[in-house]
């Protein structure tokens, strides 16, 4: 450990540090802040009753996304409740002036895709949104967290936040992520090791060979997956991927302002011997495809296990849990993962919804076929990511296979429109979260990376994709 | 918001582990324009049948635990969506503090947001606990007691101090304001582009 060596986190802590009160808070400034229709209502309301006025909108981007159709565009086909959550956010973003993206417009889309998108998503910012996947945007080096909605009003009012300084943690990807792995596997393959609490009070850091191999969108699902395990943020440093991709963005700087920014983002990463509370390391050169098979990401076996058995756990709260998931997902124990068959497959979301992971799936769709009995839906994350996939044919490739081709949003990931998974249903969903209940009442979801769903979805159970792409 | 001191009321024990704000409460629920209402949906999937009758086997649906005050869970407690709706139900429904091992960041910064105490127990004590019908809750004294137990809490004193004063966080932070201004003229010359 070098004394003054600081983390990433600490630096953009650091940077934000309005003021440190006397009972030992600080005083955290809000650059960026991402809002949707879901969880800030209730915040707006706030502000009008106590007749506050919202300090920075132009801090703010807002979009539709949560409740939305991606059959149309047609108000008229929402549910009432949907269409009034809807309105309401057009409502408030009209009266406080706040930016938003309408639901006709292009860049259109799930809110973690449209801010790095856009460029609103930047290095070194603090960025916080009423969404718990808001730790997506660490992927550039932003120190971005999820709020709830007092806090959304919180941000409103003062553009600050109370906070408490996280630990830090760093993990790091050692190797060569296999040909047909993508950075979903390594996210659950890491929540298997450390828990869905193994992260909680801490702001990861990924670093190591693999990480810094990963595009911004494989960082960016790894950031989002970060939150699965506990943690309050995931962090990647920035560097020339990362500086590659933001430039040019719509709301990126530009000119002279551009050469100032990159200076700033070159000093982030940690400094050589800093120090972190808790450091793992893996090597994934040998990792295969990861599948979930309870109602946690934590409970993750790769593509060759089997159901574990609970008579197994030695801890009896444990061996109840995981009867309680068997049961929920109706699985006997020691079947072979490879062996369920599935009967929707979900390809989209915050977590997997960019245009790699479209690529992934459309490589393995191509010239197949959905099984029988299966529905499998692709949802791109944003109207440009959609504009993007049709532009290379990615679309005509999965509509030729049997899949449907949606509109933009969040969808069957926690299925708040009509894109829902039937009780007793098995999906392969790249989502995030396999809750009870999740993608539907008593559905059963299995978190897997678009490549695998995509397999899923031809073969009609789960299956290692490394087959079919070998057979190219 | 309401301050909180003192507490006593039928515990209801539902020690699972990760119980998570989804099955707090479902999405179907979220698209509300208010904060208040949720109570009766708290738990929904879980809490109710397919056909949306009581479940006599949940635990708020017991007798005993139906105007429960305190909610008894296992470790990582409200993991899961960052949604407060999470919190506004379970206030909705009575509950002003939760017992639990450990928890989610978001949940328990939701919870004193919204007035609830988030107590951090072991789950030993809090299985020990669980026999009685009904504790206390002391914030002030940091303790939890029953049936002649008593287990101390600890907890940061900003936040207890939060909720003991019923502080206005808002208010709080632009009590602040000079300090925010001073910090976003420094902001201004450091990092233009932002």
């Amino acid at each position: 450990m070098s004394p003054g060596a600081r983390t990433l986190y600490d630096k953009i802590w650091e940077s934000h540090l309005v003021e440190t009160r006397p009972d030992g808070t600080s005083l955290l400034y809000i650059d960026r802040h991402l809002v949707h229709e879901v969880t800030s209502p209730q915040a707006f309301e706030g502000l009008r009753l106590a007749e506050r006025p919202l300090r920075h909108p132009e801090a703010i981007l807002a979009v539709i996304d949560h409740n939305i159709s991606t059959r149309n565009r047609e108000s008229a086909s929402l549910e009432e409740t949907s269409r009034l959550q809807v309105e309401a956010l057009v409502e408030n973003v009209a009266a406080f002036q706040v930016p938003y993206i309408p639901l006709l417009d292009d860049r259109q889309g799930i809110v973690h895709v449209i801010g790095p998108e856009q460029g609103f998503t930047l290095p070194g910012s603090t960025v916080v949104c009423g969404d718990s996947h808001t730790s997506t945007h660490g992927a550039f080096g932003a120190l971005a967290f999820g709020i709830g909605t007092s806090e959304v009003e919180h941000v409103f009012a003062t553009q600050t936040l109370p906070q408490r300084h996280s630990k830090n943690m760093r993990v790091r990807f050692e190797g060569t992520l296999p040909p047909g792995l993508s950075a979903k596997d390594l996210a659950l393959f890491l929540i298997g090791q450390i828990g869905t609490a193994g992260g909680t009070g801490h702001v990861i850091e990924f670093a190591g060979s693999a990480v810094r191999a990963l595009s911004m969108e494989g960082r960016m699902t790894l950031c989002n997956m970060s939150i699965e395990a506990g943690a309050r943020a995931g962090l990647v440093a920035p560097d020339e991927t990362t500086y590659t991709y933001v430039a040019g963005r719509p709301m990126a700087p530009a000119g002279p302002l551009w050469d100032q920014a990159l200076a700033y983002w070159k000093s982030l990463p940690t400094d050589e011997g800093a120090s972190f509370d808790q450091e793992f390391v893996f090597d994934i050169s040998d990792l295969a495809p990861q599948v979930t098979w309870g109602t946690n990401p934590e409970a993750v076996v790769d593509i060759a296990g089997h159901v574990p058995d609970p008579a197994a756990a030695t801890d009896p709260a444990r061996r109840e849990a995981m009867q309680r998931a068997l049961d929920y997902m109706g699985l006997q124990p020691g079947t072979p993962l490879a062996e369920l068959p599935v009967q929707v497959v979900f390809i989209g979301s915050c977590t997997n919804g960019r245009i790699e992971d479209m690529r992934a799936a459309a490589q393995v769709a191509k010239g197949r076929k959905v099984a029988p009995g299966v529905r499998a839906l692709v949802v791109p994350g944003s109207g440009l990511v959609k504009r993007q996939a049709e532009a290379e044919g990615l679309d005509r490739i999965f509509l030729e296979a049997g899949f449907e081709w949606r509109l933009p949003g969040c969808s069957m990931c926690l299925g708040m429109n009509d894109d829902r998974v039937d009780p007793g249903q098995r999906s392969a969903s790249t989502s995030n979260r396999n809750f009870e209940g999740r993608q539907g009442r008593d559905a059963r979801t299995h978190l897997v990376s678009p490549a695998m769903a995509a397999a899923a979805a031809v073969t009609g159970h789960f299956t290692d994709v490394r087959r079919l792409l070998e057979v190219r | 918001m309401k301050p909180f001191t003192t507490l006593t009321g039928p515990a209801a024990p539902l020690l699972r582990a990760n119980i998570d704000t989804d099955l707090l409460i479902p999405k179907q629920f979220l698209k509300t324009l208010v904060r208040t209402g949720l109570g009766r949906h708290l738990f929904a999937e879980v809490r109710y049948d397919d056909q949306g009758r009581e479940r006599p086997d949940f635990v708020l649906n017991q007798p005993a635990y139906r105007q429960a005050v305190i909610l008894l869970g296992g470790p990582n407690f409200g993991c899961g969506s960052s949604r407060e709706h999470a919190p506004w139900a379970l206030l909705d429904f009575g509950i002003r503090c939760v017992i639990a091992p450990s928890y989610a960041d978001i949940f328990y910064n939701n919870c004193f947001a919204n007035g609830i105490l988030p107590v951090t127990l072991p789950l030993a004590a809090i299985e020990d606990l669980a026999s009685e019908g009904a504790l206390t809750v002391d914030l002030p004294a940091q303790s939890v007691s029953g049936g002649g137990r008593s287990y101390r809490f600890d907890i940061e004193p900003a936040r207890k101090s939060t909720l003991v004063e019923g502080l206005d966080a808002i208010g709080v932070s632009l009590a602040s304001l000079p300090a925010i201004e001073a910090y976003e003229a420094r902001r201004a010359q450091a990092t233009p582009w932002l």
